[in-house]
């Protein structure tokens, strides 16, 4: 009798009791699911045919299924294709020249026996406090530095980020032994040689959560190409997606294929069901990265949020 | 023998001067590529602040950026005058600030409750999948999230008008009523951010040192005690440090839920318009760079000062969580 007595006491002390657990387990089960229900109406509304939508409105059971959306996706998505092209050669090649810079100058943030240190870590964190705003900035860019419907556009204005330098270089601070750099300029190594031959070896889940952030930052970008953009040819993804919105011709008009027979073509779009339909082409490469992803951004985020 | 020595010295001194000299060359080429990126795009276009003060206009003999900056008039401070003598302006300002401040405010409740909730359920596998389910919409832009939105209120086909339609007769024109637009934008934010901040929470959470707990299970206390005396004070300079960075931003919005999410409606901007969607509506649609160029000065110079103040206090709160 004692003996269940204290069992059921420290059962007490040590959870919330089971009532209470399942109240958590409700309301967190609800926030859930609102946070990802909205994806998955949007991939049966894309599969919905165009009579039941006329019939029904959006709905989570249509009365009919069809795939007439990504017919239409398949057969004429010139613009489609190659957005999807801009959108990976972007983030790609941006990710890959922002981690570049990102890890250089880190690594000589983190270094303490650099003589302009201090300087240089003003340098950049002065700029997250004060700006030119908007427009000065963009007239620079467009032209001073034309940046004006190429790939430069999409990519440059986002390269730097001093919040992921700080992020870096705490990384670089929490995992590397200073002793570690005298030992290898002791053995003769030169300063890059150190970098990439013992140092990035030793940061690789930093460098991983910080490529994976500017990598996810790419590939959501319509800002950029609101901006710098005006020429079909280099519009991403989401800019694309976007100015469906309002036209959703968009997607056909510089399709090659159909010429002469635009307007045609066009009174005939399955109009809502083909935006939902690119919606699920923009989200699915996420969701196949997601799981990679959120390990490392949370290991980030954790990170990030403890100043170094 | 002795000048030898000094000669040795002296040697020796010059080899490591000359090593270290070529050592900070070597550290300088490093910071040298973001070095000049934040020269090029974050240091020249401060001289851009003038046009705050001028007249913007283009200069038709030699239409270089440089020329028209020169050759634009000085008007003192008339385009400060001219922004905030509109009404539209003490609404962007309002919306600003308000929006930020009840974002804030249910943004905190309802990670630091879900972190919290997160903590307690006993396996960790669920625990897990909850937190990856609520993480997701982190990594949606608001372009996407906007078709999200637009599912359920698309005039003639959204999930909420059709139900309005068939239950009330009468449906609302969300994208012509502005009423409703304060709280759907103020959903959209915490739908799309609060899975990020309550990873935070949880995270500092599970920082706690469990022997406090232990300590206060011998003592007697409750789960429901515990949570109250030790996770709470626990996570309260957390909790304060982040909301006072957030009112330093308090001037700050973000541009893509106010500008995505109404699909730049022309009849919600009462409650939709903020400073920083005013900055690029009056640079890339009205074309007036001065006035643009006017209001990111204010937002620039009231937002430095804010986020100092936050800064300031934070160091009071605890020295080793303020920003600089």
């Amino acid at each position: 009798m004692a003996k269940k007595f204290i069992k059921k006491r420290k059962r007490n002390l040590m959870s919330v009791g089971l009532p209470a657990e399942i109240i958590f387990n409700i309301v967190l089960i609800l926030f859930a699911l609102l946070c990802i229900i909205p994806f998955v109406f949007v991939i049966v509304i894309s599969f919905s045919s165009e009579q039941s939508i006329r019939q029904i409105g959006y709905s989570f059971f249509p009365s009919e299924w069809s795939v007439t959306a990504y017919d239409y996706v398949f057969k004429m998505g010139d613009q489609l294709w190659r957005s999807y092209f801009n959108s990976f050669f972007v983030t790609i090649v941006g990710t890959l020249v922002s981690i570049t810079m990102c890890i250089l100058y880190a690594y000589a943030l983190f270094r303490r026996d650099f003589k302009f240190r201090s300087f240089f870590t003003m340098f950049a964190f002065f700029t997250t406090l004060f700006g030119g705003g908007l427009a000065p900035t963009y007239m620079v860019c467009k032209q001073l530095l034309g940046l004006s419907d190429n790939y430069q556009a999409l990519i440059v204005p986002a390269l730097v980020s001093p919040f992921y330098i700080i992020v870096m270089r705490t990384f670089f601070s929490s995992s590397i032994p200073e002793e570690l750099i005298e030992a290898a300029a002791i053995d003769g190594s030169g300063e890059y040689r150190t970098l990439v031959k013992i140092i990035l070896p030793i940061t690789k889940p930093g460098i991983a959560t910080v490529s994976l952030l500017t990598a996810l930052a790419y590939w959501n970008d319509w800002y950029l190409a609101m901006l710098y953009i005006r020429d079909a040819k280099f519009i991403p993804l989401q800019y694309l997606l976007m100015k469906m919105q309002s036209q959703v011709d968009f997607l056909v008009k510089n399709s090659a294929k159909i010429g002469a027979e635009v307007a045609n073509v066009v009174s005939q779009l399955p109009s809502s069901t083909l935006r939902m339909a690119l919606v699920v082409f923009v989200v699915v490469p996420i969701t196949f990265a997601y799981p990679f992803f959120q390990r490392y951004i949370i290991a980030g985020l954790t990170i990030g949020s403890v100043k170094g | 023998m002795d000048e030898k020595k000094t000669k040795a010295i002296a040697l020796k001194g010059r080899r490591k001067k000359h090593k270290d000299r070529k050592k900070t060359l070597i550290l300088l080429s490093m910071v040298a590529p973001t070095s000049i990126w934040l020269i090029l795009l974050r240091y020249i276009p401060l001289f851009g602040i003038v046009i705050a003060f001028k007249n913007y206009k283009v200069y038709t003999k030699a239409p270089t950026l440089i020329n028209n900056v020169i050759h634009s008039k000085w008007v003192g401070f008339k385009n400060f005058f001219f922004i905030f003598a509109t009404t539209d302006s003490l609404k962007f300002i309002r919306n600003t600030v308000c929006y930020n401040l009840v974002f804030i405010l249910c943004g905190l409740i309802l990670s630091v409750s879900f972190a919290i909730m997160l903590n307690e359920i006993t396996h960790k596998f669920v625990a897990k999948t909850y937190q990856t389910l609520m993480f997701f919409p982190y990594f949606i832009s608001w372009v996407v999230a906007s078709y999200f939105v637009a599912a359920l209120l698309d005039p003639s086909n959204g999930l909420i008008t059709r139900f309005q339609l068939e239950h009330f007769g009468a449906a609302t024109d969300f994208y012509n009523n502005p009423k409703p637009w304060p709280v759907i934008l103020t959903l959209s934010s915490i739908w799309k951010n609060t899975g990020y901040s309550t990873i935070l929470y949880l995270a500092a959470i599970t920082g706690i040192d469990t022997s406090l707990y232990e300590a206060a299970a011998i003592d007697g206390a409750t789960k429901w005690q515990q949570i109250k005396y030790v996770t709470i004070p626990n996570l309260r300079t957390m909790i304060s440090i982040l909301l006072i960075m957030d009112i330093g931003k308090i001037f700050n919005s973000d541009f893509g839920l106010f500008y995505n999410i109404p699909q730049n409606s022309g009849p919600l901007f009462s409650v939709t318009q903020t400073i920083d969607t005013y900055v690029y509506r009056a640079l890339m649609q009205t074309n007036n760079i001065s006035n643009s160029t006017a209001a990111s000065l204010f937002q620039n110079v009231i937002g430095f000062i804010c986020i100092m103040i936050a800064n300031t206090i934070v160091k009071k709160i605890d020295e080793d969580s303020s920003l600089f």
